[in-house]
């Protein structure tokens, strides 16, 4: 870029960055409630300033250059910074579209009379912001794909507890789908607590799980055997009645199964196979 | 609009869905049980539609890698439907009389996809060429049994 441009930007950048900061506000897409001002002016001057190091430098054209790659940075920071936050993608887009608008008035006001050097100017500043609008972009998306990735994590995890209900017996609420995945998460902590507690009843309470078909009855019968090797008997609990019924027309032979609608009238099988009585006490 | 059994039926919502991995079984299942709410079909229904689906999804990303499902509400008869169309460009089934059997797989499960969908809907019906791909439409009926 001409050496007068760089120059003149180099010279007014605070002016810039007011100019950008109130074309943010007046467009509406400061959300105070996400950001404060004082981190927004903050993290645009950041930006700002490695823009002007790029335009300033002699390797402007070649991308790899440091300048390149420390303006990249600092975008992609704000980016993750904002997805975090809350902003939509086209919030942060616009963001950093609106400093490519605020460059090309400033300039406009300045060399109105220099069509060719405003033209020249305009271009490679195009060029450049136009990259970091998709950086922005994909770093959005990497962003939230992060986030998917982390909840998929949890979710794996928090939905398979073993519970001990009681001495002898260990009980597992399943909940959502039982893919080939989670299925293997389950059956591992399920056959770990049975051998940790000793215990020889398992309770697979499945009301949490909205469908039962052939895959995950396969899923179930392969669990109950699995524990039958370690040695413990299984009972699968919370078979709705549209549930049962619908296993039943897919052809699905539970027989070998003890099964149960309820949690409860599980626990009191369980107590009847280790011979155990619960009775109400006498009052004294 | 195609006629059997009688009337004729007519489309009230049509929806596309692409199938390419294994989430797209859980958002499938979701948008058909929206729809079997919608026209307020019973509990019962909507599991047995549900799982039903699940099979054939299920066996389209297996076998086939893939594929598309239809998702209409139809109108027969004055009855609304949930139809369900999963069409793909896999291998295809060389026997359908075979593959509809209870037990039968080439996939080391349980082999109950096919007839099990075949008892949990009210019309079922099969199209398979190999080399070219399968077309499986099924409808449950509001109030069908
Ligand atoms: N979309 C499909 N494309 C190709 N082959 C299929 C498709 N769906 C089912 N099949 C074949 O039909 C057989 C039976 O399917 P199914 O009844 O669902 O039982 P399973 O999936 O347990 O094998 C499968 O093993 C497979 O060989
Ligand atoms: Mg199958």
């Amino acid at each position: 870029m001409q050496s007068e441009v760089t120059k003149f930007l180099e010279k007014n950048k605070q002016s810039i960055l007011t100019q950008w900061m109130t074309n943010l506000a007046e467009d509406h897409i400061l959300r105070e409630e996400l950001m404060s001002n004082e981190k927004s002016r903050q993290q645009s001057e950041e930006l700002l300033l490695a823009v002007l190091k790029v335009i300033a430098s002699d390797n402007f054209k070649n991308t790899e250059s440091q300048e390149h790659e420390s303006v990249s940075d600092i975008i992609s920071e704000v980016s993750i910074y904002r997805a975090r936050q809350g902003f939509t993608p086209r919030e942060t887009a616009t963001y950093v579209l609106s400093l490519k608008q605020t460059l090309a008035e400033v300039l406009d006001k300045k060399f109105a009379g220099d069509a060719r050097l405003l033209y020249e100017s305009a271009r490679e500043l195009n060029q450049l912001l136009d990259s970091l609008s998709i950086t922005t972009f994909e770093t959005f998306i990497k962003g939230r794909e992060e986030v998917i990735m982390r909840q998929t994590d949890e979710i794996g995890e928090i939905s398979t507890p073993v519970i001990r209900v009681w001495e002898g017996v260990v009980a597992l609420p399943i909940i959502g789908t039982l893919d080939s995945m989670r299925t293997q998460t389950v059956v591992e902590g399920l056959l770990q607590e049975i051998v940790a507690t000793g215990s020889s009843i398992a309770i697979l309470d499945i009301s949490g799980v909205p469908a039962v078909d052939s895959l995950v009855a396969q899923h179930l019968i392969k669990t109950v055997s699995a524990a039958r090797l370690m040695g413990a008997e299984c009972i699968i609990s919370g078979i709705r009645p549209e549930i049962a019924q619908t296993i039943v027309h897919l052809g699905i032979d539970l027989s070998s199964i003890k099964t149960k609608a309820t949690l409860a009238s599980a626990l009191k099988l369980a107590f009847q196979m280790l011979n155990l009585e619960v009775r109400r006490g006498e009052r004294k | 609009m195609s006629g059997k059994g009688g009337g004729f039926m007519v489309t009230l919502s049509k929806d596309i869905i692409e199938i390419t991995r294994e989430q797209d079984v859980v958002t499938l299942r979701n948008r058909v049980k929206e729809l079997a709410v919608k026209i307020g079909m019973s509990l019962l229904g909507q599991t047995k539609l549900i799982t039903a689906a699940s099979e054939l999804v299920r066996n389209m990303l297996r076998y086939a890698g893939g594929g598309k499902v239809t998702l209409e509400v139809v109108l027969r008869d004055k009855v609304t439907g949930v139809q369900l169309t999963f069409a793909d460009e896999g291998p295809g089934i060389a026997d359908i009389r075979l593959a509809m059997q209870d037990g039968y797989s080439t996939g080391k499960s349980l082999g109950l996809g096919l007839p099990g969908t075949k008892r949990l809907v009210n019309e079922f019906s099969i199209q398979s060429e190999v080399g070219k791909g399968t077309t499986i439409t099924v409808i449950r009926w509001k109030n069908g049994l």
